[in-house]
């Protein structure tokens, strides 16, 4: 799994998956990435990979960051150092060449791009935590706690990473 | 930008970003608002919007997007990268002590029944996410209003895609976004 190779496989296919995460976050590339390095490739399992993104959740920092975990996992430093590159370089170089060129004024058909991302990104996002749930849930008290979640997320501003520090308590006392 | 914006060192702008960054547990959106509007004063709550609105439309993470630009606004293409790079290098260096950690002792049978418990909780947290966009975007174009059918259409749409049909990513994106843009491009016209 070391070979340069899969380190090179997993920067370009991530890379590409990357510039289409429009719309508010990398998240939603998650089944896609999860789909490659677990399905097609074998460099983690399934649990890893929820592993990964669940840890990633709740330490600080953006969210993207689950990227660089699974690259460490699939190939150590290499992976995780190129994973997260593929990441960050794309839409950094995008949004500094677009605040050059252009300035940071709002045009019609900026607008217009706005305007249809956010509902597909919000698509997105819920079929997202839907295929999550059906790969990592095991049984309904999982969904149960997975909906619960949401709902104390909307109703309250309590920290998310108070949620998945009582997740984890949950899941160790077997109640999951 | 038409006024004269104060200028800070990429040092401080890189230090001040690691600081959003490192404080920002399970998120970091609302910590870069008390950073940036509160704390820093480098920009008004206007301001911060517009980033916000201009970083979501661009690919990639929005709140390195919003680093990117508020660095690039207050030293240049250095500030940009030293406000991603204090955005991403300090969290990156936690994750991976993490993601070592699990390596080593994951697959003890409490560590394992712990993360399961996290997983249920992170998917709702993205459900939480999703609805919480889709609470603002309904309220701003309202559901019954054209604007909002086509909207309301495009989600549905994204979510079959993805969702349902388990098409790749790149396929629902090639087939929607023609379709959306052109539909918000149009209406733009007749409302203006």
């Amino acid at each position: 799994m070391h070979e340069e190779s899969a380190v090179l496989d997993l920067t370009l296919h991530i890379a590409m998956l990357a510039v289409m995460a429009v719309g508010g976050g990398v998240i939603l590339i998650a089944p896609e990435v999860s789909q490659f390095v677990v399905g097609a490739r074998h460099w983690l399992s399934n649990e890893q990979f929820s592993a990964a993104y669940a840890i990633a959740q709740a330490a600080p920092g953006p969210n993207l960051l689950f990227i660089s975990f699974v690259g460490w996992l699939a190939a150590g430093w290499a992976g995780a150092i190129c994973a997260t590159l593929a990441v960050v370089v794309p839409s950094t170089v995008l949004t500094m060449v677009i605040v050059k060129a252009r300035g940071e004024e709002e045009g019609r058909f900026s607008r217009a791009l706005g305007e249809a991302f956010a509902p597909m990104s919000i698509g997105f996002l819920v079929a997202t935590a839907w295929i999550f749930s059906q790969s990592s849930n095991t049984d309904w008290r999982a969904y149960a706690l997975t909906l619960a979640c949401a709902g104390i997320v909307l109703r309250s501003k309590l920290n998310p990473v108070m949620l998945i520090a009582l997740g984890a308590a949950a899941g160790m006392l077997r109640l999951i | 930008m038409t006024h004269q914006v104060n200028k800070h060192s990429p040092l401080r702008i890189f230090l001040v970003f690691s600081g959003i960054a490192l404080q920002g547990f399970g998120g970091v959106m609302p910590f870069a608002y008390r950073g940036l509007v509160e704390q820093q004063r480098w920009l008004s709550a206007e301001e911060f919007a517009k980033y916000l609105a201009m970083a979501q439309i661009l690919p990639g993470a929005t709140i390195c997007n919003i680093a990117t630009m508020v660095g690039h606004r207050f030293a240049g293409w250095r500030g940009g990268l030293a406000a991603i790079t204090g955005m991403i290098v300090p969290p990156f260096c936690v994750v991976i002590a993490l993601a070592a950690i699990y390596q080593h002792y994951g697959d003890l049978p409490l560590f394992r029944q712990a993360v399961s418990g996290m997983s249920a909780v992170a998917a709702g947290l993205i459900l939480a996410t999703g609805l919480k966009m889709a609470i603002t975007l309904f309220k701003k174009s309202g559901l019954r209003s054209p604007h909002g059918t086509v909207q309301l259409a495009l989600l549905m749409l994204a979510f079959i895609g993805l969702g349902v049909l388990r098409w790749q990513l790149l396929l629902v994106f090639c087939v929607l976004v023609p379709l959306g843009v052109a539909a918000s491009y149009l209406m733009g016209e007749r409302h203006a």
